[in-house]
């Protein structure tokens, strides 16, 4: 009996491996490609700065070309690329929507408050619920949706000028072609 | 030329590396005295050779090799001289490649510092230092060469080092954090040589226990210098963020912490054998899970490196090899290990294994947040993260109970306290302790705050108590007082102890009573800050060796009188166009005062985020005295070879006096 003992560090560590081991082949930045090319699902949830319990749902992002940023308070990540964020929100090809993600209205608040806030308007999803229906794993993430309100992307971790001329940039080119095509 | 050398001196410490793990371990098993010699001199080529082949590397930094791939996307020919040097670990090939040279550094220092030990015990460890170097360099070799070249077109100019790394900070932080991780292999090689070798007793632990304290004590260091570092640097005045790579530093030390208190338990009660090997075993393996967690991109964090699946399967594969090896080891070989456990519920082994299960939980529980969401995406249950909040909510609680026990070990006996001996040392700090902590937030802020009680009360518990355990020892039986009579591994535990106070009351103060203001200021404008006036006057334009600044010029001054001028910047890195935030901070032991430049905001006038930030330089010197006690002990006689040899003999004659000891 006791020389079992001494084996379950060892099988506890066989276990972790297995995890490690399946992790490897996982990509945390992309997203479960069942969303992508599928419609926003919509929702119903109170608008960050509203003071009337306001509630904004899917048709409330307007523009042709919509991001949707997922950031939160706690989030470290979300603020090493928030001042890129307030580059991009004067790109006028976008619109750029926050989802302030499980996070506290106060803290989110006065966070926009002290670093500027770069969103149209952020939703407050305190339970996480739109968060899970379109996947999000963490903050930051980004999403974008295309002028039929189709996901094209989803992008997990900070963007910065890299990224953005890389995984953004051309997406967006491709979906204003598109764009022209439709009304030609 | 020069870099094909570099890469070809490290080939030839991969040699030495073999020749190492395999030579001395036949000499043992064949009881041939010459190879088991040879552990030494390989050594000795290791660390030669992939030491002529770091410095290859760093001189084709400072002579701009642009040809060199990982030159030409980590330096720039503007970029000074100290910083090029910095760059060899500034990235992911060059910092596996500093790693392997530290590992052979710690691996040349056991075999010159190791004369007292026995030969066959000290070429097994030289045998599995140079395994773990095998797999290192091997690793470097094949998965990231930071000599691979650009033929024929290379670029004339390079990508230049990521601003965030220009700093000093970052020129000895990871060096630090290195050493830290590479020391605690020491501690694992010793622990593997001995479940071979089947003998664990008490002279194993103390063989060992200099070396576990050195590893610690670098960690320490390195990991408030990256604390610091994101403090200054990032421009957020934060100083700690439960990221991913910041969590895989602080796991191993608080597993090495358990690891230095079994091994002080092993040594002189001969008991908790098991923990020091699983702990030595579980500490290692958080560094290379550590390695594999940061490098192969399974979690994302700011400071990841380049991903590539394939440095992750072999990472991998390196752990389940050593990891997967020693715990089999320990499984097939443990059942010989005796450890007898004679102590009774008031003892200090007690307090010791409650402070041991209280750090192994917590380092437990970091792991499973750090890799929750890692759990949940291979479950196939969905995608979801842990923040800041989790981690605060479950490593806070324990850590208060961990200082409760951190008062009460130094001060109790071993085995077996004396009846009322426990109540008569603890009952007069315990209440001054309450006492000051209660007083404190009136004195300082004038209401009452529970945090500040808390934290104050605990960080002077823990001073008292080995201020206490000081006077005790250094108390002679005739009632005089001999403070040289206390020995010096005692006096590096009470600094390191009063370290962990130092940070404790950092923490607290930070945590309860920091400001933050955010302002757009105008020339001539000012603002107060906790008391101090915050007058902007304007900006200049600074011209440094490779960026360009818009400086803020701030004159901060207290009740009318001039206490300094910040001067806060905005850089922009000429060759990655990046633009930088250098915060403005003037600290002094009591307090810091912090200003970063937001955004311009029009005309002159510009938006600033202003921090008061009370006793935060403690926190950091709190890591500064865990190490300077950690290498105190080191430092104590009786590491030294002749007390070794002495006492061994006197154990050989009666071995019931290490039971005393």
């Amino acid at each position: 009996m006791k020389s079992i003992i001494r084996f379950i560090p060892l099988i506890l560590f066989i276990l972790l491996g297995v995890l490690l081991y399946r992790g490897l082949f996982l990509n945390p930045q992309s997203m479960p490609s069942a969303m992508i090319g599928k419609p926003l699902p919509d929702f119903t949830l109170p608008r960050l700065q509203a003071t009337n319990n306001e509630q904004v749902g899917r048709d409330d992002l307007k523009g042709d070309i919509v991001l949707l940023n997922v950031w939160a308070t706690w989030c470290i990540q979300c603020k090493y690329e928030h001042p890129y964020l307030l580059n991009i929100a004067r790109d006028s090809r976008i619109k750029l929507y926050g989802l302030n993600f499980t996070d506290e209205r106060n803290a989110a608040l006065s966070w926009l408050k002290q670093y500027q806030d770069p969103y149209v308007f952020s939703i407050f999803d305190e339970q996480g619920a739109l968060g899970l229906d379109i996947g999000v794993f963490g903050a930051p993430e980004t999403f974008v949706i295309d002028h039929t309100g189709i996901i094209r992307k989803r992008f997990a971790g900070p963007i910065n000028d890299m990224v953005w001329k890389k995984e953004f940039l051309p997406l967006i080119e491709i979906i204003e072609a598109e764009m022209a095509e439709g009304t030609s | 030329m020069i870099p094909e050398l570099g890469h070809f001196a490290l080939i030839i410490g991969l040699a030495f590396a073999l020749c190492l793990s395999i030579v001395p371990l036949i000499g043992v098993a064949q009881n041939n005295q010459q190879l088991i010699n040879s552990a030494r001199p390989l050594s000795f080529g290791l660390f030669l050779f992939v030491g002529i082949s770091i410095c290859l590397l760093a001189y084709s930094f400072t002579v701009d090799d642009f040809s060199v791939k990982y030159i030409a996307g980590h330096s720039n020919s503007l970029l000074p001289y100290y910083f090029k040097i910095s760059a060899v670990w500034g990235g992911h090939e060059g910092s596996m490649l500093f790693w392997v040279f530290a590992l052979t550094g710690w691996t040349f220092a056991v075999s010159i510092f190791s004369k007292q030990l026995e030969k066959e015990f000290v070429a097994r460890v030289l045998a599995i230092m140079g395994m773990i170097a095998v797999g290192f360099i091997l690793f470097t070799l094949l998965t990231s060469n930071p000599f691979e070249r650009l033929l024929p077109n290379f670029p004339m100019e390079g990508r230049d080092l990521n601003p965030l790394l220009q700093d000093i900070g970052l020129i000895i932080h990871p060096p630090m954090l290195y050493m830290g991780y590479v020391g605690f292999s020491v501690a694992f090689a010793f622990a593997i040589a001995a479940l071979m070798a089947g003998k664990m007793d008490a002279a194993w632990a103390r063989w060992s226990r200099p070396w576990t304290v050195a590893a610690w004590s670098f960690l320490s260091v390195g990991i408030a210098l990256g604390s610091w570092w994101a403090y200054y640097e990032l421009g957020w005045g934060g100083w700690w963020f439960w990221d991913p790579v910041e969590n895989v530093s602080f796991m191993p030390w608080l597993a090495g912490t358990a690891l230095i208190h079994a091994l002080a338990v092993t040594e002189q009660r001969n008991t908790f054998k098991h923990w020091t090997l699983l702990l030595a075993i579980f500490t290692f393996s958080l560094n290379l899970l550590g390695a594999f967690l940061v490098r192969s991109g399974v979690i994302t964090s700011v400071h990841s490196f380049a991903v590539d699946p394939g440095r992750g399967m072999y990472l991998l594969v390196l752990l389940a090899i050593a990891v997967g090896g020693s715990l089999t080891l320990y499984a097939i070989r443990a059942a010989n290990v005796s450890s007898p456990s004679r102590f009774t519920l008031y003892s200090r082994e007690n307090a010791i294994l409650i402070a041991m299960s209280i750090l192994v939980t917590a380092t437990v529980t970091i792991l499973l947040g750090t890799l929750y969401p890692l759990i949940i995406d291979a479950m196939g249950m969905g995608k979801i993260s842990v923040g800041a909040p989790y981690f605060n909510a479950v490593f806070i609680p324990m850590m208060i109970a961990l200082f409760l026990f951190m008062g009460i070990g130094p001060l109790i006996r071993w085995k077996k306290a004396r009846k009322g001996e426990l109540s008569k040392h603890l009952n007069k700090i315990s209440v001054f302790s309450v006492v000051f902590g209660a007083a404190w937030p009136f004195l300082f802020a004038g209401e009452f705050s529970f945090s500040a009680f808390v934290g104050m009360s605990l960080g002077c518990w823990i001073v008292l108590a080995v201020v206490k355990d000081i006077i005790n020892n250094a108390k002679q039986a005739d009632g005089s007082w001999k403070f040289s009579a206390v020995p010096l591994n005692h006096i590096g535990m009470a600094v390191a102890h009063a370290g962990i106070a130092v940070t404790v009351i950092g923490v607290t103060m930070v945590s309860t009573y920091e400001k933050e203001i955010n302002v757009k200021m105008s020339p001539g404008e000012s603002v107060n800050l906790s008391g101090y006036t915050i007058e902007f006057d304007g900006t200049k334009n600074v011209l440094g060796p490779n960026y360009s600044a818009i400086q803020g010029q701030i004159n901060v001054s207290l009740d009318g009188e001039f206490v300094t001028l910040l001067t806060p910047e905005q850089r922009t890195y000429k060759v990655q166009s990046m633009g930088m935030t250098e915060a403005g901070i003037h600290t002094t032991l009591l307090r810091d005062i912090y200003v970063a430049l937001g955004d311009p905001l029009g005309k002159d006038s510009w938006s600033m985020r202003l921090y008061y930030k009370p006793f935060i330089v403690w926190i950091w010197m709190g890591g500064f005295f865990m190490a300077i006690g950690g290498f105190l002990a080191i430092l104590s006689k009786r590491y030294r070879k002749r007390v070794l040899l002495k006492e061994q003999k006197i154990q050989q004659a009666n071995p019931s006096v290490l039971q005393e000891a």
